[in-house]
């Protein structure tokens, strides 16, 4: 699950990390009064939406008053921002951040984020903040200094110096580093942060530390160890179809193609996604049914499918196991009858009676194809879908 | 021979009275796996499924000698029935439950390393060998014991491995479902130095799928501490950057993780590569000449 930016700096803030004055606004009225008690000659507003390059897509920008920044406020709020990481829709704005200004020395990076091969959080820091982390990664990794946490006594006081003398800090901005630090590992480690980023950290005109951004994402299987952070979320930010398909506990991400897939088990969807496109076809969604495919499942689960309009034809791939795959057919065919369903659907079945479940679907009088196997099941939908066209 | 069970092996559940320790026990025990006893805080005493119920994992294995526990607790207290197995002298834990937060199976992996224990999963289907012991929830239907070494991230992918293998005849020695975590208890490269090591695998079937480098690594292993042949296929060419698909660890981040990245690892070390997941058994005949 993502924060947004200012969310990501409310925890900063509980954890002695130190952030910009701020206040976020859900209305042009609000930013002017949240400009109002700022301080300082102007103040910075910005657009919360969970995608980078917002700066360069027009949706932050430093003003002179407050009438100014609720001005800016109300030609951002109810549209939608599309930077080079979103969408071609952009992402709706429904809230801005309104912030103090601060004089800018220098930029610097600082994240965390889990190292899958390590297994280890590791903290990375560089010189080049400001600009994107994988772009420095990829061109000059050795500008990205890295200390790896040791779990049972988190980030150590000499990991922090450390890093700051890799950064070319001195002074006193060596201890304010080690606090800051010192508080975003215990942040990661008490909220389940599956990834932390401050682009940039600055070094402001009086030699002071300043998180200027904040970028959260917390481990969605630790959520239920954290009803506040859950409060926090914000649904207009996330795709609603995969929304829709999470409260039936199906896992669903859109795709471009026309063939709809329905699958039990992660890798299996993506296998039958990869199969379809071998077979000349484009997948239209992956989508995980999990384990107990029953009729309610899979109808909501055709609903989703079948809400995307580039949907020509659907894949169903559903390696039964231990369920029954008589069971499964019965649930398909009530399912497929319930939702009036026009296109194609080629469905295979695998595992326990699947013989006879893929003859009760091919004598369903329903625009149902049987399939033996995978290689069969991508064959027919591609030329079932290319037939219809 | 196989790797890790068989059909001497001594396995209780944890979690063994609710709903799905209770189902999927009952299958194991109609597998022919030789269940000992079941953990349910609390029940102690009690006999269920003809077995006895203890309210800890020390009491099981003092009482029952068990060397191998499966865990269907909820994702919440996995991290605590993991330790509890590990630390209790039980040295094979299996965790089916998805959903176990990353930082808790950190955590875990630490105290099950200094345990001297082994664990497989979470979120995965378990361990197999065939006609032998099963601990999970694969249907035991569709193996059938035999010659390749199956390892996978997914669960339906070591099925379809699985039924692809029996199909050709070939079987299996032991399929082990490692898990669609970024931290899993075991990885490739200690599945694969154990298919190695034993004498009844000739070959190794190995599913990977986008996300991480897991696969890399295990390219690197290959090339120089496998003689077997290995075949294997990476799931999620299609899959979009940034997008978790359904496992917890399937997601390309920062571009990297690709299915194309691994499949180039594994061509570079000699690995023989299938592109179709309805081509599992067939590239497993190619690369053994069977």
């Amino acid at each position: 699950m993502n924060l947004h930016e200012y969310q990501s700096k409310d925890l900063f803030r509980s954890y002695g990390i130190p952030v910009p004055n701020g206040k976020v606004a859900f209305s042009a009225s609000e930013a002017i009064d949240a400009a109002n008690a700022l301080s300082g000659d102007k103040v910075i507003v910005k657009a919360q939406v969970h995608a980078g390059g917002r700066g360069k897509a027009g949706g932050v920008k430093i003003v002179d008053t407050a009438e100014a920044a609720g001005e800016f406020a109300e030609s951002l709020l109810g549209t939608n921002l599309v930077t080079f990481q979103t969408d071609a829709n952009g992402q709706p704005i429904n809230r801005i951040l309104v912030e103090e200004t601060c004089d800018i020395i220098k930029e610097l990076y600082l994240g965390a984020v889990l190292d899958r091969s390590k297994r280890r959080i590791v903290i990375m820091a560089s010189t080049e903040g400001g600009v994107e982390i994988e772009k420095v990664a990829h061109e000059t990794p050795e500008k990205i200094l890295k200390a790896t946490i040791n779990p049972l006594v988190g980030i150590m006081p000499y990991q922090c110096r450390e890093l700051a003398f890799g950064l070319g800090l001195a002074g006193d901005q060596i201890k304010q580093f080690t606090k800051l630090l010192t508080g975003l590992g215990k942040l990661v480690v008490e909220k389940d942060l599956a990834l932390v980023e401050v682009n940039p950290l600055v070094i402001t005109g009086s030699g002071d530390l300043l998180c200027l951004d904040g970028k959260i994402n917390i481990d969605s299987n630790a959520l239920f160890r954290h009803p506040d952070l859950v409060e926090m979320r914000d649904k207009s930010q996330e795709d609603e179809r995969e929304n829709r398909a999470a409260e039936w506990d199906l896992s669903y991400v859109a795709l471009d193609g026309e063939i709809g897939c329905m699958v039990n088990g992660a890798g299996l969807a993506m296998a039958t996604m990869d199969i379809i496109k071998l077979n000349g076809g484009d997948p239209a969604n992956f989508l995980d049914v999990g384990g107990g495919a029953t009729k309610e499942r899979v109808a909501e689960a055709l609903k989703i499918i079948l809400s995307d309009d580039k949907v020509k034809g659907i894949l169903v791939n559903i390696f039964g196991g231990i369920v029954r795959c008589d069971l499964i057919a019965e649930g398909i065919i009530a399912a497929v009858a319930e939702v009036h369903i026009s296109v194609p659907i080629v469905v295979r079945l695998e595992g326990t009676k699947a013989a006879e479940g893929t003859e009760l679907l091919n004598n369903s009088g329903l625009n149902l194809l049987g399939a033996q196997d995978l290689g069969e099941a991508a064959a027919k939908i591609v030329t079932a879908v290319g037939e219809a066209q | 021979m196989s790797v890790l069970i068989d059909k001497n092996t001594r396995v209780i559940c944890q979690g063994f009275t609710g709903k799905q320790g209770t189902f999927h026990c009952e299958q194991a025990i109609a597998y022919g796996t030789k269940m000992v006893g079941g953990v349910t805080p609390g029940k102690g005493g009690q006999v269920h499924l003809d077995l006895p119920v203890f309210n800890t994992v020390r009491d099981a294995v003092n009482e029952t000698g068990a060397d191998a526990s499966v865990i269907y607790v909820p994702a919440a207290f996995c991290k605590d029935s993991i330790i509890e197995a590990a630390e209790s002298g039980i040295g094979l834990v299996v965790c089916i439950t998805e959903g176990v937060p990353t930082l808790d199976m950190l955590e875990a992996k630490i105290a099950v390393e200094q345990s001297g224990a082994r664990l497989i999963g979470p979120n995965c289907p378990g361990i197999i060998t065939p006609e032998e012991c099963k601990i999970g929830i694969m249907p035991g239907s569709i193996h059938m014991a035999g010659r390749v070494g199956v390892v996978s991230r997914s669960g339906t992918l070591t099925y379809e491995c699985v039924k692809q293998t029996s199909d050709l005849n070939f079987g299996q020695s032991t399929c082990i479902g490692i898990g669609g975590d970024p931290i899993p208890g075991t990885n490739f490269i200690d599945t694969l130095a154990l298919f190695e090591a034993d004498p009844a695998t000739e070959a190794i079937l190995m599913v990977g799928e986008i996300g991480g480098s897991a696969e890399e690594e295990a390219a690197e292993f290959i090339q120089s501490a496998v003689s077997k042949p290995v075949i294997s296929y990476i799931a999620g060419v299609t899959a979009p950057k940034g997008k978790r698909m359904g496992h917890a660890g399937a997601i390309i981040a920062g571009g990297k993780g690709t299915a194309e990245e691994k499949f180039a690892a594994l061509e570079k070390a000699g690995v023989h590569t299938v592109r179709s997941p309805a081509e599992l058994g067939k590239g497993v005949q190619q690369a053994t000449g069977w």
